[in-house]
């Protein structure tokens, strides 16, 4: 998801004489590279709400994207382990009860959305780093399942990557 | 007795037949009041379910109809059941509670039950009073059906783009609302001509080119419809 500085399409001493070599190494690998790794260090994503329209909207549809991407997978479903299962039973009483708590959300949110699993710093689920998510949106599953989303939500369980999500789970705690 | 409520109003004049229930109701408990509640209904379309073809699949229309807009018609009469158990027990927490459930279901009720109005299997272009506001308004036609066009495709998430109309200037205006959120309710202005943008609206064909069936969807305009809605609300 970082920005990535772009190479030049030309050599360094490609245009001289009129503008030198060493202007044009420390113009592109210092002074460019520098906007780069500031841009990514500024984290937009993370503030991507507070942006307008056009920027939150296609921002945020990115960032949502590339996690779901990522916490699926063919070899999904199953069952969290160690401490994010500690921390699902603890705050849901019981992986099913999570599990149910989860579709509820996805099957009775209005129109287009995500259902979300995040947890802060101190290990608390409901609020701070989603970790898990699932697009409601029609386009997610109509070709397959037409009206029927509680079908769908039943289904995703089977491409959750666990190890995934725990690996997110763990990072956001500070591991 | 048993008299099959839902059986008479299918068949014969709504408005009678609650006059004939309350009367018969205060006959046979004199001393009890019988609030007669109309559920509602799927409206029929005014047309087969394959006429609105190429522009909108068969199997789109049928799976709108009887699933979507049936969905909405079935949890509107379950919300609206609760609503009133609610208020004959002076539940005002619940009362509120269950205003998004109307306002999601009862908008989606309404917009759908003008939008299978709004579709005509030959199309067509507005005329005569419709046409003169179309042009004081916008400029032109094409100048409005460039303008709903770009509400209706660049509208995040869930909604529709209306062609509505404003009383208080007389004036026609684009709006758009979010989810099932009812144009008159919501904005004031009254509903004319309605682009549902809900991906289910055009998914199954259309895929990701909202586009494409938002350009389409102008050839099977039943422009009729829309300013018998306009003389409507102009009375």
């Amino acid at each position: 998801m970082a920005f990535e500085l772009p190479a030049l399409p030309y050599a360094f001493n490609a245009l001289e004489p009129h503008i030198d070599a060493k202007t044009m190494e420390i113009h592109h690998g210092k002074h460019h590279n520098a906007y780069v790794t500031n841009l990514n260090n500024a984290d937009l994503m993370a503030n991507i709400s507070k942006y307008p329209a056009a920027i939150r909207n296609n921002g945020g549809g990115h960032w949502n994207h590339s996690l779901f991407w990522q916490i699926m997978g063919p070899n999904g479903g199953g069952e969290p382990k160690g401490e994010l299962a500690l921390a699902i039973n603890g705050a849901f009483g019981s992986f099913d009860n999570f599990k149910k708590e989860f579709a509820n959300a996805g099957a009775t949110r209005f129109g287009s959305g995500w259902a979300w699993l995040s947890v802060d710093a101190n290990k608390n689920l409901f609020k701070g780093t989603p970790i898990l998510g699932m697009d409601v949106w029609e386009h997610a599953y109509y070709l397959h399942y037409q009206n029927r989303r509680p079908d769908y939500i039943a289904a995703f369980w089977s491409v959750v990557n666990w190890e995934e999500v725990n690996n997110r789970f763990k990072k956001a705690i500070g591991g | 007795m048993i008299l099959d409520e839902e059986l008479f109003k299918r068949k014969a004049n709504l408005s009678s037949i609650d006059k004939m229930f309350r009367t018969l109701s205060q006959r046979v408990w004199p001393s009890r009041t019988v609030v007669v509640r109309q559920k509602h209904t799927l409206p029929d379309l005014p047309y087969d379910y394959n006429a609105l073809e190429p522009v909108i699949s068969a199997e789109i229309m049928q799976l709108h109809h009887q699933k979507h807009h049936q969905t909405y018609v079935n949890s509107l009469n379950q919300a609206e059941e609760k609503f009133m158990e609610a208020k004959e027990k002076n539940d005002l927490k619940t009362m509120i509670a269950l205003t998004p459930q109307l306002r999601f279901n009862g908008g989606g009720h309404i917009n759908h039950s003008i939008l299978w109005q709004n579709y005509f299997p030959k199309g067509g272009e507005p005329e005569g009073d419709l046409l003169k506001a179309i042009d004081a308004n916008f400029g032109s036609f094409d100048t409005m059906k460039n303008g709903l066009s770009s509400s209706a495709v660049s509208l995040q998430g869930s909604g529709w783009t209306w062609l509505g109309y404003n009383k208080s200037t007389n004036s026609l205006a684009i709006a758009t609302c979010a989810n099932q959120d009812p144009l008159e309710p919501t904005t004031g202005l009254v509903p004319l001509l309605g682009i549902d943008v809900w991906e289910h609206a055009y998914y199954l064909q259309y895929k990701s080119v909202r586009a494409d069936y938002v350009k389409n969807i102008f050839k099977i305009i039943n422009w009729k419809d829309v300013a018998d809605r306009l003389a409507t609300a102009r009375q």
